[in-house]
């Protein structure tokens, strides 16, 4: 094929992300189970990068579940997300950058359906201003955080304290990826790599020196299916998902999963627990299962970051043995201590996966 | 085409998900529901597009369209750019306003997610928060998070949270007057009123099954009837 057409056809899979002053809104399933990873990103964006990230205490919900659970109508969700480019409006900025996958989704989708249905972007504008008299410019720029950090990978790398590698053998860590199916599934060109070649979580992988492992079921779903978690008479459904992950990437012998969406990250942790309480399997050699990061972790690890304080001690999967194959110095003693190093009592032993 | 076909075609993530399907099959092979419930998304393509209300109206008042998880693999390989997944949401929306949720038992659940999830919108300005993951009601969760559940407020602080105070930051409170605003906009957009379309059949279902349903929350007969009961025919 002639340079030009590949570069025609690769084109469409690339993306632009703003270069700096990003308005960053919070995510209720990443706040809830991942806080540290909040926190760490902006410690990076800010303290790594200088960048200048603004946030609005009065940001709310996108009521993205909400509306995945069919409860909540398109026309108040669409309002809701109105309201929040209102306050990225009001405070100068126009680069609209949120933590969550979910709610990624659900601005790529209400951005699309503006374009092709002007007078749905009108209704907004009209529902906006009936409850709440604010105003708003549609973001020049949407991206994931996960986008943010795939942008500055190799500066980043640049500044690293660890590498993705084994200090045992100087081989690179095997990685299993996984993107949240509402990042680049519905609308594959707002993701980078589309939905086919999704490279945000790999470029980052490679980056830093990790290899990834390309198994059979990459692509399928975590199971989160809203409803299908939320109640508790379907949670099969989501674990059943999970658990085909697993047995697929088992063979390639992971040494930790990463995942750029906050509830993926949180099922692929909880769920090797409960199969383990279930049926006794676990998922690796050691029976200590298979530690799961979220992108945020990954990137403060490799920057030298303390891992308790990046919250990694709310996994169910410990990440010592990892930390350890990394040559990550970290205090055992501090893991479940806190704040102020008092003791708060540690969690029970589960059944089955050793910690 | 029916009058059940016509208000479909009125929501547009309808007309958005369904072009001309040509009953490939394809989104069947990639849907995880389809390998996990009897489900498959290909039939609800040729049910809608047929334009049959009696055909539409069994597909509303069924748990079949309760079984899709809304991942949207369907829509990254179909082959005419449909989306199963669109189209369910547009048919629970229907199904929803009519009424016909609550003739099946993966329909009822609304009523559950509705108390909890539209409860915990309204009122805190979250979908969720660590309060509502339960460790009773949430055993899969595990141990860590358990120790996380009973010691919030020390776990929150170490990892830099800002948790329940005012100002920004991870967990924070969200101030009376943004409820007030958000409030404000599920009145105007129609989202109260969808909420109380729940509530009303759901109410209607529990009394006709004898079961107390409350006035809100989630200690109640009905409630736990929804939110547990698994006849174990979805497979």
């Amino acid at each position: 094929m002639e340079q030009a057409g590949k570069k025609r056809i690769w084109g469409e899979y690339q993306k632009d992300i703003a270069e700096d002053h990003y308005f960053y809104v919070r995510s209720c399933i990443r706040q809830t189970f991942f806080p540290g990873s909040e926190t760490t990103f902006l410690r990076i964006l800010r303290d790594e990068l200088f960048k200048d990230v603004f946030e609005d205490a009065r940001h709310t919900t996108c009521t993205g579940i909400g509306y995945h659970t069919d409860i909540v109508p398109f026309e108040t969700t669409m309002t809701i997300a109105a309201r929040h480019f209102a306050l990225m409006t009001e405070a100068g900025y126009v680069n609209f950058v949120p933590s969550c996958v979910t709610s990624f989704g659900i601005y790529t989708e209400i951005l699309d359906t503006w374009k092709h249905f002007p007078e749905m972007e009108a209704k907004a504008r009209d529902f906006l201003w009936t409850a709440t008299r604010r105003e708003f410019k549609v973001p020049e720029n949407l991206s994931h955080t996960s986008d943010i950090i795939y942008k500055f990978r190799n500066q980043l790398a640049a500044s690293s304290k660890h590498h993705l590698i084994d200090k045992n053998d100087g081989k690179p860590l095997k990685v299993v990826e996984h993107i949240g199916c509402h990042y680049a599934k519905m609308f594959p060109k707002c993701g980078i790599g589309g939905a086919e070649f999704p490279a945000v979580l790999s470029g980052m992988v490679e980056a830093w020196g990790g290899e990834v492992i390309d198994y059979p079921e990459r692509r399928h779903c975590c199971g989160f299916g809203f409803r299908q978690y939320l109640i508790r008479a379907n949670r099969g459904y989501s674990m059943s998902n999970s658990k085909k992950k697993f047995e697929s990437m088992q063979p390639y012998q992971p040494d930790f999963i990463v995942a750029n969406c906050p509830g993926c990250a949180m099922f692929l942790d909880r769920w090797q627990y409960t199969i383990a309480e279930m049926e006794g399997t676990t998922y690796n050699e050691s029976g200590k299962g298979i530690p799961v990061l979220t992108y945020e972790e990954m990137a403060g690890l490799v920057l030298g970051y303390d891992p308790w304080v990046m919250g990694m001690q709310m996994h169910q999967i410990s990440v010592e043995p990892l930390l350890d194959k990394i040559g990550i110095i970290y205090d055992k003693k501090d893991k479940y201590l806190g704040s102020k190093g008092q003791y708060i009592g540690v969690p029970q032993q589960p059944l089955f996966l050793l910690q | 085409m029916g009058r059940l076909h016509e208000r479909l075609c009125e929501d547009l993530r309808c007309l958005e998900g369904l072009n001309s399907c040509m009953n490939c099959g394809v989104c069947t092979a990639i849907c995880p529901s389809a390998e996990f419930y009897h489900y498959d998304p290909r039939i609800i393509c040729d049910t809608v597009q047929s334009t049959d209300d009696e055909l539409i109206e069994q597909l509303l008042k069924s748990d079949t369209i309760w079984y899709c998880g809304e991942c949207m693999s369907c829509k990254t390989r179909c082959p005419r750019g449909n989306t199963p997944g669109l189209l369910i949401m547009a048919l629970r929306k229907l199904s929803q306003e009519l009424g016909y949720f609550t003739d099946s038992e993966k329909g009822r659940q609304q009523f559950a997610i509705r108390r909890v999830i539209g409860d915990s919108i309204l009122t805190t300005g979250y979908c969720m928060r660590p309060m509502l993951v339960n460790p009773q009601n949430h055993p899969e969760q595990g141990p860590v998070w358990e120790w996380v559940y009973n010691n919030l407020t020390e776990v929150m602080d170490k990892v830099g949270a800002n948790y329940m105070k005012d100002g920004p930051g991870v967990l924070r409170q969200i101030a009376p007057a943004v409820l007030a605003e958000i409030n404000e906009i599920f009145k105007v957009t129609g989202g109260q009123d969808f909420f109380q379309c729940i509530e009303k059949f759901s109410l209607d279902k529990a009394n006709e099954m004898g079961l107390i349903a409350g006035e809100r929350g989630s200690d109640n007969a009905y409630f736990s009837e929804v939110y547990t009961k698994n006849s174990g025919n979805h497979h």
